[in-house]
């Protein structure tokens, strides 16, 4: 027999339910995924050396790498004496939840943070749920203030922009309160670090908001 | 590259409704696809074509797809327009506090199956 059946179902739907349990069995595993997410070339590797040098002895931090090909990002995060597993997308352009979920049962469970860093491109990732409690996008000074208007959807899916590379604020037209004001209008509950991982500038700040979130998914 | 993702999705929820529905082939599948939603209807279909072969449940089926035109909302003038042309500027009015009404969809509308006698 055959019959037309109507589904009305996102096509995503498969994936929102499987990012929706592992956000769910990681809270009970007390375990708090940031998906971290830019451009290549934005700092994102460099950004978590320095957290996690800063944090060292307050929370068990834990990287998941995810790549096209190559580990030398895991390599420079063990390098700092933190948990790193490299995942490999094999020409993917973002990862799932199902992907997150593989790459997790290579790190050791008592981890307390652990990073994704998700592939870079503002674009792909932004549309797939990868079960993460929070999602934070970087934003760096060269890459120019007008990125908001050309990647919305990345900036309205994040909880945290961190504006990274502000040290070098003097050689580029780069308006960080127009940056600001044009991400705010994307997505008006977006919090903004302004950071410079190198000199350590707003540092404070953003992992000040990163432990106070963390906290707060511990009493939920 | 991003829609290799997008169709190995599709499969595995059209495996979760044949599972539901005791479909036993699916014969042709109907996406509905907003004009701004931002996918590559080539590719998708390339990359329907190429994994559709791999899967028994959907093997030879074709995809089909209804385009939703985009419509923006200007809250300013109260009035609609088309945002492919026109953006986040309302063009009756020149306001930008618009939002977007409709064309950023992307689901699975419906499926043609074959189900088993009996149910």
């Amino acid at each position: 027999m055959i019959k037309v059946i109507e589904l009305k179902r996102t096509v995503t739907d498969s994936n929102d339910r499987d990012a929706e349990t592992l956000r769910r069995e990681l809270r009970d595993r007390d375990i708090f995924l940031i998906n971290l997410m830019s451009a290549p070339g934005s700092g994102k590797t460099t950004l978590l050396s320095r957290t996690i040098t800063d944090l060292m002895g307050r929370a068990k931090i834990g990287v998941m790498e995810a790549d096209i090909a190559s580990d030398v990002d895991a390599i420079k995060i063990r390098s700092l004496g933190a948990e790193s597993i490299q995942v490999h997308t094999d020409g993917m352009c973002h990862m799932d939840a199902g992907m997150t979920r593989d790459g997790l049962a290579g790190l050791e469970d008592r981890l307390q943070i652990v990073f994704l860093e998700n592939i870079g491109n503002l674009i792909c990732p932004a549309e797939f749920d990868t079960g993460a409690h929070k999602n934070v996008m970087i934003l760096s000074v060269p890459e120019g203030d007008d990125k908001p208007l050309k990647y919305p959807l990345m900036f309205q899916k994040c909880d945290a922009l961190i504006i990274t590379k502000i040290d070098a604020t003097p050689y580029f037209d780069f308006d960080l309160a127009l940056a600001t004001e044009r991400a705010l209008a994307l997505n008006p509950a977006i919090k903004v670090f302004p950071v410079s991982a190198k000199t350590g500038e707003g540092m404070t700040a953003w992992e000040g908001w990163l432990l106070d979130e963390w906290e707060k998914q511990k009493h939920a | 590259m991003h829609e290799l993702g997008i169709v190995k999705h599709v499969i595995k929820t059209l495996h979760e409704v044949a599972d539901e529905n005791n479909v036993r082939r699916i014969g042709s599948v109907t996406l509905e696809v907003g004009e701004v939603s931002g996918v590559v209807l080539d590719q998708l279909v390339d990359c329907w074509n190429y994994f559709r072969e791999k899967d028994d449940l959907v093997k030879g089926a074709p995809l089909f797809v209804e385009r939703v035109p985009a419509v923006t909302y200007c809250t300013a003038c109260e009035k609609e327009y088309g945002t492919v042309a026109h953006g986040k500027t309302c063009p009756h009015c020149g306001s930008t506090e618009t939002y977007l009404l409709r064309g950023n969809e992307f689901s699975i509308k419906q499926i043609e199956a074959e189900v088993n006698e009996g149910s």
